[in-house]
């Protein structure tokens, strides 16, 4: 790993660009806070600090810097901040308990990996019928392509609602969300993937006599590979993603999703950017564990990694 | 019964014209390939449109194209102003100040390939996170204004373009920059002479995909809170009245502004990199 240090690097600057934030975001709150603890600030009154920006006003009163970094219901919480509430909900709680990060990930994870299931299956099954079918090829094709270029994530408060008015509730809704916002990325990347062989490959498995199928699972399918996991990463976190948004207009009571409308709507900022930075974990785990599993298949294949 | 077997008859009706079209002798002409889809979306349409009214769907569940359709005709004024609300306050602008802000960070970290080395990978992971959950965090700061809207697709259209930008900028050969130091060129004149040209293709990648998510960001963020106009705003207080030809009318815009937005830059990437092979 050459690129470790830079990585790092790159990543620490970002952690020292947020932790600098955190003052002149959190200043006025903290100002008022200190205020009423009668602790010198200036100026005085509210109605003064009101009128200063945030930077000035941080550079007036550096005496209260560290309280900017503890406060309950911060503008912008700390990392450090961030890293406790994660680490007390996940690791203090029961993962049955619904204060853990555990339970609510499972909420929202299990609706992702059904969808993501159903919509990946989906759209392999497409791809193989748009190679092999000219009419379809010509028909479908063009509207697959088109809907990468359009919001269907707009979509999800209306599946959501449309479902539950023919009573299907609870996770399914959420999955078909996930399922067609993975679908069209593996339609898209498993049809190049079909047709990457090139004529020479194919001329060769004619020269073998090689029948139809035998063409699909020995040529096309392997070919294919390396364009199917790189839709597949795409398609699992836009399916994350769209499971989250499908639990958001409902009001829904478990999941990310919800988590993050518990921290808005109860000002409890901190639960909402641990909800995130879980969101965001689980992302991370599942394109790693795709990735994984690419490796391991590309390998055995005999094919190495493109970088 | 007879509705089934009517949409059915449509379906299978319009699959034979397309059969036929594609098969034909003609079929790679602009016209046949551009007829073929629009006949398929028209049969689906018509499917829909006989399904609905003849088994008498409720319009909770989904109404009829035709109901749609005139409830786009009659809410023009509506859509409108959500339009120019949501796509352009909200999305373009945060587009265009996360373009700049991705150009210049690009620039500047291409001038050391130690940063070069870590922004790319540690970009391309931030561009997979589900950044639109950043959405009520933004709508507290900036108010439920358009300005935390253009904020949230900001940060999210930053890392693709970004990370794509510092991959064209690294994708000249050792050849043409020796020629450029051949002419004495500098480093802005062989930045903006050899290296932004022959990045472009990149770039019109990131900026392609970031079309669509800043769409989804400007839309899914006015679900967070927003003032009464915005079609985030229409899709989440019409489903809550269930009147769902509106929400369709709403992502009828959505998807007009989406390809739109996409076609055209599209298009500039034609003007601009037509010499590339891809174009040609």
């Amino acid at each position: 790993m050459r690129s470790a240090l830079p990585i790092a690097t790159v990543v620490v600057v970002i952690f020292a660009i947020w932790t600098a934030a955190v003052v002149p975001m959190n200043i006025h709150l903290t100002a008022d806070l200190a205020g009423r603890q009668d602790i010198a600030v200036t100026p005085e009154t509210p109605r003064e600090r009101q009128e200063v920006g945030a930077i000035s006003l941080a550079l007036q009163n550096t005496s209260i810097w560290g309280m900017t970094y503890t406060l309950d219901r911060p503008n912008l919480p700390s990392p450090h901040q961030v890293a406790a509430e994660l680490y007390k909900s996940v690791f203090t709680v029961a993962p049955t308990s619904r204060r853990s990060l555990i339970y609510h990930a499972w909420v929202t994870l299990s609706a992702t990996l059904l969808g993501f299931l159903i919509g990946a299956a989906a759209g392999i099954l497409l791809a193989v019928g748009i190679v092999y079918n000219r009419t379809m090829d010509k028909a479908v094709m063009p509207w697959a392509i088109t809907s990468q270029t359009i919001p269907i994530l707009a979509l999800a408060p209306m599946v959501i609602v449309m479902l539950g008015s023919i009573g299907v509730q609870g996770l399914l809704p959420k999955a078909i969300i996930s399922a067609y916002l993975s679908f069209f990325p593996v339609v898209v990347g498993m049809v190049k993937g079909l047709r990457s062989p090139d004529h020479m490959q194919l001329d060769l498995l004619h020269t073998y006599n090689a029948s139809g199928p035998q063409a699909f699972w020995k040529l096309r399918l392997p070919g294919s590979m390396p364009y199917l996991f790189a839709s597949l990463k795409i398609g699992i976190s836009a399916s994350l993603v769209g499971a989250i948004v499908g639990e958001l207009p409902t009001g829904a009571r478990a999941g990310f999703g919800a988590r993050m409308l518990v921290g808005d709507q109860y000002g409890q900022p901190i639960l909402t950017w641990a909800a995130l930075f879980g969101a965001a974990i689980t992302a991370a785990l599942l394109v790693a564990a795709i990735s994984l599993i690419e490796r391991k298949t590309l390998g055995r294949m005999g094919m190495r990694m493109a970088a | 019964m007879t509705a089934w077997i009517i949409a059915l008859a449509i379906g299978a009706l319009g699959w034979w014209i397309n059969a036929r079209l594609a098969h034909g002798a003609s079929s790679d002409s602009r016209t046949v390939s551009l007829a073929i889809p629009v006949i398929f979306g028209v049969t689906i349409i018509a499917m829909w449109q006989v399904l609905v009214t003849m088994l008498d769907v409720s319009a909770v569940i989904l109404p009829a194209p035709s109901a749609i359709a005139s409830r786009f005709v009659n809410s023009i004024p509506i859509l409108f102003a959500d339009f120019v609300q949501t796509i352009i306050k909200g999305a373009l602008t945060g587009f265009i100040i996360g373009m700049v802000a991705a150009f210049v960070v690009a620039v500047i970290a291409d001038r050391s390939p130690f940063l070069t080395k870590g922004i790319l990978p540690v970009g391309s992971f931030m561009a997979a996170l589900p950044i639109v959950g950043t959405a009520p965090i933004f709508v507290k700061w900036y108010g439920s204004d358009w300005e935390s809207k253009a904020a949230v697709v900001a940060v999210m259209v930053f890392f693709p373009i970004l990370v794509n930008t510092v991959a064209g900028l690294r994708d000249t050969t050792a050849m043409q920059r020796d020629l450029m130091r051949t002419y004495a060129a500098d480093y802005w004149t062989t930045l903006f002479k050899l290296r932004l040209p022959a990045a472009l293709p990149f770039i019109f990648n990131g900026l392609k995909i970031a079309t669509t998510l800043a769409l989804i960001g400007a839309i899914v963020a006015e679900f967070f809170g927003s003032p009464t106009v915005g079609m985030g705003f229409r899709i989440s207080t019409s489903v809550g009245q269930l009147a769902m030809d509106m929400v369709w009318a709403e992502i009828v815009v959505a998807a007009l502004a989406g390809s739109s937005f996409y076609g055209a830059i599209a298009l500039l990437e034609k003007r601009v990199t037509f010499w590339h092979p891809s174009q040609r």
